[in-house]
């Protein structure tokens, strides 16, 4: 598209570029993982990789391409909605998978909730158990 | 170049969906339909940004922004709703 290979313009593209084919590598990485990790906690950590880092690099691959100044803030506001509705909805997830238990205890290297359950069914249990565990 | 970058990124996101839209079908449950669904969610944004990167248009660009607003709100409803009704604890 460009004679000349060491212009400025030319830096610019090859910079998309490579953005573009990591930030669709993220996205392979999610499915690879999605496949193969073997329970819901371990899939949850893949697929948060094309959700941040994927969605920067392709956002900012649009930016390069542009090349106006003014189309950066809107990029920034589309990523900064993203970091902050992904922890929203891992949360809910991953709360919803413990909860019915969706997970391999062996897998786990830690388990700093499970004490916290254990106390809230124990001070449940001690104010009439007529709540289920389910407090919210 | 940039035929070359649309053609492997086309290939790239089409081996993801199809990974994602493969454990969205299998998934053992309910939860890994939804963490998939989000999955595949991000790839067509993601496939979105690509072709407005290659042809240097703006048109999907709200779009984007919308997908990332409001993506969430699926996952966190059906994660809401959702209930153990497996036999065995551990088929996942």
């Amino acid at each position: 598209m460009n004679p000349d290979p060491t212009s400025p313009d030319a830096w610019v593209d090859m910079l998309s570029a490579v953005f573009m084919i990591v930030g669709a590598i993220m996205s392979l990485g999610a499915a690879i993982g999605l496949l193969r990790f073997p329970d819901l906690l371990s899939r949850m950590h893949a697929a948060t990789k094309p959700q941040v880092l994927g969605l920067f690099l392709l956002l900012a691959s649009i930016g390069l391409q542009m090349r106006t100044w003014w189309v950066w803030p809107v990029l920034l506001v589309a990523w900064i909605f993203q970091l902050l509705t992904a922890p929203v909805s891992a949360h809910m997830v991953g709360r919803a998978g413990y909860r019915t238990k969706h997970l391999h205890r062996e897998l786990l290297t830690s388990d700093e909730l499970e004490a916290v359950v254990q106390k809230a069914a124990a001070r449940a249990a001690r104010e009439g158990g007529s709540d289920d565990g389910r407090g919210d | 170049m940039m035929n070359f970058v649309l053609v492997v990124t086309a290939v790239i996101f089409s081996l993801a969906a199809a990974g994602a839209i493969v454990r969205i079908s299998r998934g053992p449950s309910l939860l890994d339909r939804v963490l998939a669904t989000d999955v595949l969610l991000a790839i067509l944004g993601g496939a979105l940004c690509v072709d407005m990167a290659v042809n240097r248009h703006l048109n999907n660009l709200m779009l984007v922004v919308a997908i990332s607003v409001i993506g969430f709100i699926g996952s966190v409803t059906v994660a809401r709703f959702v209930a153990d009704r497996r036999e065995q604890p551990n088929e996942s």
